[in-house]
């Protein structure tokens, strides 16, 4: 019962949250909105016990990316009336609502497995068996950390004086 | 001091509870919400007057001693002052994110001691990810400085949030990887198993170097003195708290103590033994430690001049950042190749790994042309 009332809410917040992203003309609000929205997001994996994945969730996309983008959005001009040439109100709008059908039809036909099992108590060593062991994600972790490497030595590269 | 006299009768209290403790999910919530709250207002009160009395005798002068025995009532004539103060909000400013920011940057703060223990099994949460927790909450609270300056729609409050943003973003990665040290000894991210591993020898002396890093990276966290460009007085006149008044400002402003005492309470735990100690009671050693550890900022305060915005980002991701990776190196080697090696012998390989890290890596940093020396 309680988890059905907090997760209610934390949806709610989320979507609207998420709405205010996209509707609200000024930026640096659209952003904060963003933040609230990664943090109902964040309540929501506590209410499924999944703590690691909350904390991360906060602090990677609050923490880091959400701070970022604010770092982003002091940089450029316009910031309380968002941006004025715009005209991409329609095609924007067309192609969020075929992306909501194609999401909406893909999770109401997945027969999404469900687990009978109590959710494992501490899921860190789990997790990190999982990732790092036999049989586990090894690659898929060093493959994005190539990745990220690389994008880091492009930024510097980028900015870089001559 | 309220706290200090009241504390130990309601922590025995807690002890008489815990047998059958955690008795109901909403009392034990209650308790310690209140008993957190008091305890952060109260620790601030305390440590802006001992801060203040402090630096008075460092600074070979007096500090406030007029309103009660010892200037103890300063800090309380201080928030009358502040809460009987005009509330203003500057005309061009964007009034919600004005009103918002001091709680957002109070709340995260607050939210950290949720898992700091008080004592054995006094906490509010024993979370399995305690420190990753307190990591990701306190990388909320810089929301609240951006807030705060951005709302103000004054340049100076603006130039401050984004330096105390930048020194944020910084600071994070050593600190995080000098916790990595810690959780690695341990073997869990859970605050009361951190603190039951150092039942023989604190972390201080096991990672000398990762305290060092830590507690410089808490000081620029929290915007103590070497690192307080965020409200540099000669530059930015105040910083991003410029434009608040009353009520709002006395919420930031006990936001940044509370962020000093969080550091203070976090270095208690993670690496000075959080409330273990011989013959006296456990709260009265976890005070004597936080305090300890706050004079020492204090002190640091009163001696270290302010430094600029191109020396801290240097120190950061020059000195910081490679010493925090080296330490966790030493330690995983440590730990893999020679687990069974006695801890004093550890000790004293650290300790001397420390000495020679710090003074030959200050031979290599140089800061605009210049080499700068220990």
């Amino acid at each position: 019962m309680g988890l059905e009332i907090a997760f209610w809410v934390l949806a709610v917040v989320a979507i609207a949250a998420a709405l205010a992203v996209v509707t609200l003309r000024n930026v640096f609000r659209a952003a904060l909105s963003l933040i609230l929205c990664f943090l109902a997001v964040a309540g929501i994996f506590v209410t499924l016990s999944a703590d690691f994945l909350a904390a991360v969730q906060i602090l990677i996309y609050v923490g880091a990316i959400a701070v970022l983008i604010i770092l982003a959005i002091m940089l450029t001009r316009e910031v309380e009336r968002g941006s004025l040439s715009n005209k991409l109100v329609v095609p924007v709008l067309i192609s969020a609502i075929l992306f909501f059908g194609v999401a909406t039809f893909a999770m109401l036909n997945t027969s999404w497995p469900v687990v009978s099992l109590p959710p494992a108590e501490p899921t860190t060593a789990l997790l990190a068996s999982k990732l790092f062991g036999e049989d586990g994600f090894i690659l898929t972790v060093e493959i994005a950390a190539i990745l990220l490497l690389a994008t880091i030595i492009g930024a510097i590269t980028i900015v870089r004086e001559k | 001091m309220a706290i200090l006299s009241a504390s130990p009768n309601s922590f025995s209290q807690l002890a008489v509870l815990s047998s059958d403790w955690p008795g109901g999910f909403w009392l034990h919530w209650v308790f310690f919400t209140v008993i957190i709250l008091a305890f952060v207002l109260n620790t601030a009160l305390i440590f802006i007057w001992l801060e203040r009395r402090a630096l008075g005798r460092l600074q070979v002068r007096l500090g406030p001693n007029r309103v009660g025995p010892f200037g103890l009532l300063q800090p309380i004539a201080d928030v009358l002052k502040l809460l009987t103060k005009e509330d203003m909000i500057p005309a061009k400013g964007d009034k919600l994110v004005f009103w918002l920011a001091p709680l957002v940057a109070f709340v995260p703060v607050l939210m950290i001691f949720a898992v700091i223990p008080f004592q054995s099994g006094a906490l509010l949460a024993d979370l399995n990810i305690g420190i990753l927790y307190v990591v990701a909450i306190s990388s909320v609270a810089a929301v609240g400085v951006f807030m705060a300056g951005w709302a103000s729609n004054n340049k100076y409050s603006l130039i401050g949030a984004m330096r105390d943003v930048a020194m944020l973003i910084s600071y994070e990665i050593p600190i995080v990887l000098s916790i990595v040290g810690v959780v690695l000894i341990t073997g869990s991210l859970s605050l009361t198993e951190i603190v039951g591993a150092q039942q023989n020898i604190p972390f201080i002396l096991l990672q000398p170097l990762g305290f060092l890093i830590f507690f410089l990276g808490s000081l620029a966290e929290s915007n103590r003195t070497p690192f307080d460009l965020v409200e540099a007085d000669s530059e930015l006149v105040a910083g991003y708290h410029i434009e608040y008044s009353g009520m709002k400002f006395a919420t930031l402003f006990l936001a940044e103590y509370a962020e000093v005492i969080a550091m203070s309470a976090l270095m208690t735990t993670l690496f000075l033994g959080g409330w273990q100690g011989p013959l006296l009671p456990p709260i009265i050693w976890f005070l004597t430690k936080v305090f300890a550890v706050f004079l020492l900022i204090v002190w640091i305060r009163s001696t270290i001049p302010r430094l600029r915005i191109d020396q801290v980002m240097a120190f950061a991701w020059k000195f910081l950042l490679p010493l925090a990776l080296i330490n966790l190196l030493i330690t995983s080697l440590q730990i893999v190749f020679w687990p069974e090696a006695s801890p004093w012998l550890i000790v004293f390989l650290n300790l001397v790994a420390m000495a020679v890290l710090v003074l030959s890596w200050s031979r290599f940093f140089r800061l605009g042309g210049e080499r700068i020396e220990v």
